[in-house]
């Protein structure tokens, strides 16, 4: 019944992140990746929409995504959860469905 | 199209370059060299070196007039000119001495 | 009359997701050859193009961000980023590499490339253009 949501574009350039917070059930897992990962940082403009999306759902982020840009893992929001490759094909093993936001 | 380098055997593109930076040594200048009947002297090595280096800061292999710059403020006027640099490599410095150091073709020559 | 040309490549993406900014950077590299007035522009996720310590260690993606420091040497001397679209990303100057370059003009003087300005000044420095490149 659970779905992974993926979401691996910028939160500034195209609207993906947003329309998967608005289209997710609670209890649902949500994993930012490539440039998906800058809506992970403190500090954006996006980071309220997280927070509120961490009050219901899980939230995850590509560790090696997040390295890749240059960006600090101590930046990133509390409560994200890291994954690395391994971990983003445990998630979706462990969810029936993956919903991939482009 | 490969070419045979201390009995291994490398793939290089079409312009002969190398295909794959790693699999750079020594070797490699010593075969293409002999193939455009050059012979390298020390001199020729203080560049393919220089080249080797800048492209492991920079990632890229430097456009002539770069290369000449960044030499003549490292090795000296005498040698950061392009007379001395065509001296050494006739077919172009950018062009030829990248292909020696295992390099891509030059970013920003036309 | 001079003929030289005031050329902006304005870069508004962020750098791997895409391939505008490597492609950005290699027609910067090229065009560097023809001694026109260059300068770049980074504006909207363009501004991650420039965060420090980007590491492909853990990816399958080359990390190109060095090339940025060969600016420089290219004669690629004007770097403006625009604070605005920092701040919107949580980032400030700080947050960016370090990049320089050797004024030729002042007995080869280290001095900064990166200059920071505001969303105002950025559309003024655009209106100065005599050609600009969107990437």
């Amino acid at each position: 019944m659970s779905i992974l949501h993926t979401v691996n574009k910028s939160p500034f350039e195209k609207n993906a992140l947003s329309e998967c917070l608005t289209h997710s059930m609670d209890g649902s897992a949500i994993l930012l990746l490539e440039d998906g990962v800058y809506a992970a940082m403190q500090g954006t403009n996006f980071e309220a929409d997280v927070k509120n999306a961490l009050a219901s759902k899980k939230v995850y982020a590509l560790g090696p995504d997040i390295k890749l840009r240059g960006l600090s893992n101590d930046r990133v929001i509390d409560g994200i959860e890291l994954v690395d490759y391994a971990g983003f094909v445990d998630l979706t093993e462990s969810n029936d469905k993956v919903q991939a936001w482009l | 199209m490969p070419i045979e380098v201390d009995g291994k055997s490398l793939e290089v593109d079409e312009e002969g370059y190398l295909a794959n930076l790693n699999d750079w040594v020594p070797g490699v200048a010593e075969v293409m060299s002999k193939e455009d009947d050059l012979e390298l002297t020390d001199e020729h090595w203080d560049i393919i070196n220089f080249l080797r280096e800048y492209y492991e800061e920079y990632q890229i292999a430097p456009a002539v007039r770069v290369l000449t710059k960044a030499v003549g403020k490292r090795m000296g006027k005498d040698k950061g000119n392009s007379k001395y640099l065509y001296g050494l490599f006739p077919y172009g410095p950018g062009k030829q001495a990248c292909r020696y150091a295992g390099l891509p073709k030059p970013t920003g020559c036309v | 009359m001079s003929d030289i040309k005031k050329f902006m490549y304005v870069n508004r993406r962020a750098p791997y997701g895409t391939v505008y900014a490597l492609e950005s950077l290699e027609v910067v590299l090229i065009g560097a050859a023809f001694d026109q007035d260059v300068s770049l522009a980074f504006i909207g996720d363009g501004v991650y193009q420039l965060k420090s310590d980007q590491d492909s260690s853990e990816a399958d993606q080359k990390n190109f961000s060095p090339i940025y420091q060969a600016l420089g040497d290219y004669d690629v001397t004007k770097l403006y980023v625009e604070k605005e679209s920092m701040e919107e990303r949580g980032l400030s100057l700080d947050d960016l590499m370090p990049l320089t370059y050797e004024d030729e003009d002042d007995d080869w003087a280290e001095k900064d490339s990166i200059r920071v300005v505001t969303r105002d000044e950025m559309k003024e420095l655009m209106e100065q253009q005599d050609v600009l490149f969107n990437f």
